[in-house]
């Protein structure tokens, strides 16, 4: 297979002006011949469809939730990073795109990297005039303030909830263009096979989740905007109808699918408290600005934390890593935390947290300060645990979060299928092995905002209007053989739930493809996950039918998807034998307990190619060529 | 652990007779959301080949909107400024019998179970909520300053979520506290200011049509809204429709 990434030639911060001198524009007359599907509406696929309609384009938009303003984009809490250097603390965009690829400890493509940090300033830019209202100085300017891996203050927030005022901002750009009939909105809709013809991304088939009318919808280009698969754990903190269906079901239909082994476990979450529990709730990282994380210096130290002396207290991250104390990076903090867990020094019920306070913070700012800071996420704290975090400490473990893997695109933002485009989470590009807090709102918007727009041109003008009708037969067959599927899931009436199913894939994945990974417990998770599927298969139990709304069907068939890329999972897990960013293989550890990289052997995109239900699938590499940066080892201290 | 009752409207869809449906929920922990209780109802359900109370939810922290439900006659429950998913069942007494229905509107229809269709609050949005600027024609974000006053209570505004708790409280059905938060969060704003009259206009129009009650001012809507929305804002909104009526000299139907 030829994996092509399309990187354009010249220096590393000429690329992406040269790459748009080159590319292929649509005529303003033409555009509106071509006919785009958008499947997803948070950040990158809301931003994709209102821009692409901007343009000119005829945009259809898919989402699973009952409005577009409810895409799990929305729950993002902290901030969006923009090297705008308004705090003349030497940020630029080289600052911006080198702690980028550090902090994904070097497994990202260095020229997505850089034009990522490129338009970041635009994305702040582009927010501001749509009215996101940003947090200001007391002088009307744009306030900001400092994430983990970075030694500057880049990160732009809208108190705790940035996610959804720049999802809010996107909606309503999205909105105008619905109002303008530029935009078909299509809420309710899930998206269950691609439809591929000669070779090209053409259609998709989606289900109305209402009525259950399956049907295609074709077009002349595909952009999935569907996000990540961190609900394959079973518990994440994803939002409950997050799922891989949309490109499991492109990567069956040939796209590659990328590091998928890249999975971000996120420091500062709520512990779980019970097995009825159906998600895990993020505090933001941001809190890691004002918090200390601590656990007692011995283990089994019941006292109440308030009445644990100084003396008696182990700052443990900012005793290992005095550079960047509580600000390190995710993946680096997570395991931090789960050593001094795993040396008894828990504290909680099993053992399993630490402390983030915030006694010195109140001390140092005051309530006040500190209340217009974080008061929403206190509060939220408080529904849920009922502890006052101003009064005690807060307890936190970390949860799985983020995939940095997804669908293989080149520069263009395609994947090896032509007319398949993936932005946001749901592709693989930018965050290499480990994302740095706020970088993802900055990618999605970029994508969908900056990129996307412009290199999709570049693709239609290459191919010729060609929008086959829904009655060809690669749809026909599409379509007949998701309703197969359906009616299978309906008619197996085993004795196991699907959320069963779920919930012990999710226990092999988090026990052997977690927080540590080694060779046996990759191996036996592997044989596990394959026994599971196949008994899933036999003995699922779905009620109802397929012709109305029915949110059990909807969740088997997201949960045999998840069964076959949990495997997949592993199995990525297995062949890259290194550790890297938050891919932590025991086997390969420097003495301190750090990430062992070995760049000879592994400095690649492992992109896996589909090769039948049951057979493993098929390993190509793209290789990472850094002609600027230097792969250095990793150090926060 | 608390045992309880819940007492759950059950429909098919639009277009059946619905009714309420008594189940027995026990040992339900004072650390479980009230959705992760209907979750374990549901599982026992599906286990019977029964077909699990259809509900919308999604991101489980209170922030996506998705959740809904009249709780005891409560919309999201009894706690003040809470959604539905962050109901815990320590607000619940043991044996408590729980009263479960859907948001009910007019302009809400029924979809099914505790579902209903909200999608006459995308109308709204649709009909002016927005600033129209396109991609790439942004100036730099800091030329323009904001008074923090006017930022932080833009924020205030803009923190909606578009549940519809408002709608489903008040006794007319009025969606004017989810209208004046938009109005104010894009009016406040010197960005928004261009586009100020036909906004207000458009959306208080786009609410009548969409069937949504006039309001009286009872206040219902800001006590239930999980994110204590003021309904100053609604002020707001008013003197923004006179004003805008006045200087575009369209016949304000409703002032």
């Amino acid at each position: 297979m030829n994996l092509n990434a399309h990187i354009p030639p010249g220096p590393l911060t000429q690329k992406w002006t040269n790459h748009k001198h080159e590319i292929r524009l649509v005529s303003p007359a033409n555009k509106r011949r071509y006919d785009i599907i958008v499947v997803g509406t948070g950040l990158s696929g809301a931003s994709a469809a209102a821009t692409l309609a901007e343009l000119g384009y005829n945009v259809k938009s898919f989402c699973i939730q009952d409005s577009a303003r409810r895409a799990h984009s929305v729950a993002a809490q902290g901030g969006i990073n923009a090297a705008k250097n308004y705090r003349n603390d030497g940020d630029n965009i080289y600052r911006l795109f080198y702690d980028t690829l550090k902090g994904g400890d070097f497994r990202a493509r260095e020229a997505n990297v850089y034009r990522m940090a490129e338009v970041s300033v635009n994305v702040i830019d582009h927010a501001v005039a749509q009215g996101v209202p940003f947090a200001r100085e007391y002088s009307g300017y744009l306030a900001t303030r400092s994430f983990g891996g970075a030694q500057v203050s880049r990160t732009f927030y809208a108190r705790g909830q940035t996610g959804q005022q720049l999802l809010l901002g996107a909606y309503q750009a999205l909105s105008h263009q619905v109002s303008l009939g530029a935009v078909k909105m299509f809420p309710r809709h899930e998206m269950l096979e691609l439809i591929v013809v000669n070779g090209h991304a053409k259609g998709i088939v989606v289900r109305d989740l209402v009525s259950g009318k399956i049907s295609s919808v074709m077009a002349d280009a595909v952009v999935l905007a569907t996000g990540g698969y961190s609900n394959a754990f079973y518990l994440s903190t994803s939002g409950g109808a997050s799922n891989a269906t949309a490109i499991w079901r492109a990567h069956r239909k040939g796209a590659l699918f990328a590091n998928p082994c890249f999975t971000q476990i996120h420091p500062t979450c709520i512990p779980v408290s019970g097995d009825y529990q159906s998600k895990l709730t993020l505090m933001s990282e941001s809190l890691r600005n004002d918090g200390r994380v601590w656990v007692p210096k011995k283990g089994g130290d019941n006292r109440a934390p308030r009445d644990i002396p100084e003396g008696e207290r182990d700052y443990y991250l900012e005793r290992t890593y005095p550079a960047y104390g509580n600000l390190v990076p995710r993946d680096i903090a997570s395991r931090a935390a789960k050593r001094v867990c795993d040396e008894g020094r828990g504290v909680g019920p099993g053992g399993l947290g630490v402390f983030l306070d915030f006694r010195d913070a109140v001390a140092r700012l005051g309530k006040e300060i500190v209340e217009e800071r974080y008061g929403n996420l206190f509060e939220m704290y408080r529904e849920i645990t009922a502890d006052d975090a101003y009064e005690t400490p807060m307890r936190i473990y970390p949860a799985v979060h983020y995939t940095m893997g997804g669908l293989w695109v080149d520069y263009n933002l395609m994947s090896n299928l032509p007319g398949l485009f993936v932005v946001g989470e749901a592709n693989f590009s930018d965050h290499g092995a480990n994302r740095l807090g706020a970088s993802g709102l900055m990618q999605g918007l970029g994508d969908g905002y900056f990129i996307l727009p412009y290199t999709i041109g570049d693709y239609l003008t290459r191919n010729e209007v060609n929008r086959p009708s829904s009655d060809v037969a690669e749809a026909k067959q599409a379509e007949q053989g998701t309703v197969e599927r359906l009616n299978k899931l309906l008619t197996i009436r085993g004795k196991r739930t699907p959320v069963e199913f779920h919930k012990q894939l999710g226990r092999i994945l988090w026990n052997n493809c977690g927080m540590a990974r080694q060779e046996a417990g990759l191996k036996k998770a592997i044989v596990e996950i394959a026994e599971l599927r196949h008994e899933f298969w036999q003995n699922v139990l779905v009620p109802g039918s397929h012709d109305d709304l029915n949110m059990a069907l909807e969740r088997a068939g997201r949960v045999a998807d998840f069964l076959e890329l949990g495997e997949l999972l592993c199995r990525d897990a297995l062949s890259r034998a290194e550790s890297c960013g938050c891919h932590f293989r025991q086997e390969f550890q420097t003495p301190e307990g750090e990430c062992l990289r070995n760049d000879a052997e592994h400095a690649y995109v492992a992109a896996w190619e589909f090769a039948g239900s049951d057979k493993p699938a098929q390993l190509h590499k793209e290789p990472l060529v850094y002609e600027e940066a230097h792969m250095a080892q990793r150090s926060y201290k | 652990m608390k045992n309880v009752t819940l007492r759950v409207w059950r429909q098919k869809n639009a277009g059946s007779q619905g009714r309420f449906v008594e189940y027995e929920v026990k040992d339900a922990s004072e650390r479980m959301s009230f959705l992760e209780m209907l979750d374990v109802l549901n599982e026992r359900l599906v286990k019977q080949g029964e077909e699990p109370i259809a509900f919308d939810s999604d991101c489980r922290e209170g922030i996506c909107g998705a959740c809904s439900c009249v709780i005891n006659g409560k919309a999201h429950g009894p706690e003040k400024r809470v959604t539905t998913c962050q109901t815990y069942m320590r607000s619940f007494k043991d044996g408590e019998v729980i009263t479960v229905e859907p948001f009910r509107a007019k302009a809400f229809p029924l979809i099914k179970d505790l579902v209903v269709d909200r999608s006459a609050f995308d109308l709204i949005i649709q009909a002016g909520g927005y600033i129209s600027v396109n991609a790439g024609s942004a100036p730099e974000a800091n030329t323009v300053q904001l008074r923090k006053y006017h930022s932080d209570l833009a924020m205030d505004a803009a923190s909606c979520i578009g549940c519809g708790a408002c709608v489903a409280s008040c006794k007319n059905a009025s969606a004017s506290l989810f209208v004046a938060a938009k109005v104010a969060h894009l009016n406040l704003l010197p960005q928004g200011a261009p586009e100020k009259d036909p906004r207000v206009l458009g959306m208080v129009q786009a609410m009548d049509e969409a069937g949504f009650g006039a309001c009286t001012a009872t206040g219902s809507c800001e006590a239930v809204c999980p994110k204590g929305i003021s309904m100053s804002f609604i002020s707001r909104m008013n003197t923004d429709f006179i004003t805008a009526g006045l200087k575009l000299r369209v016949h304000a139907p409703r002032v």
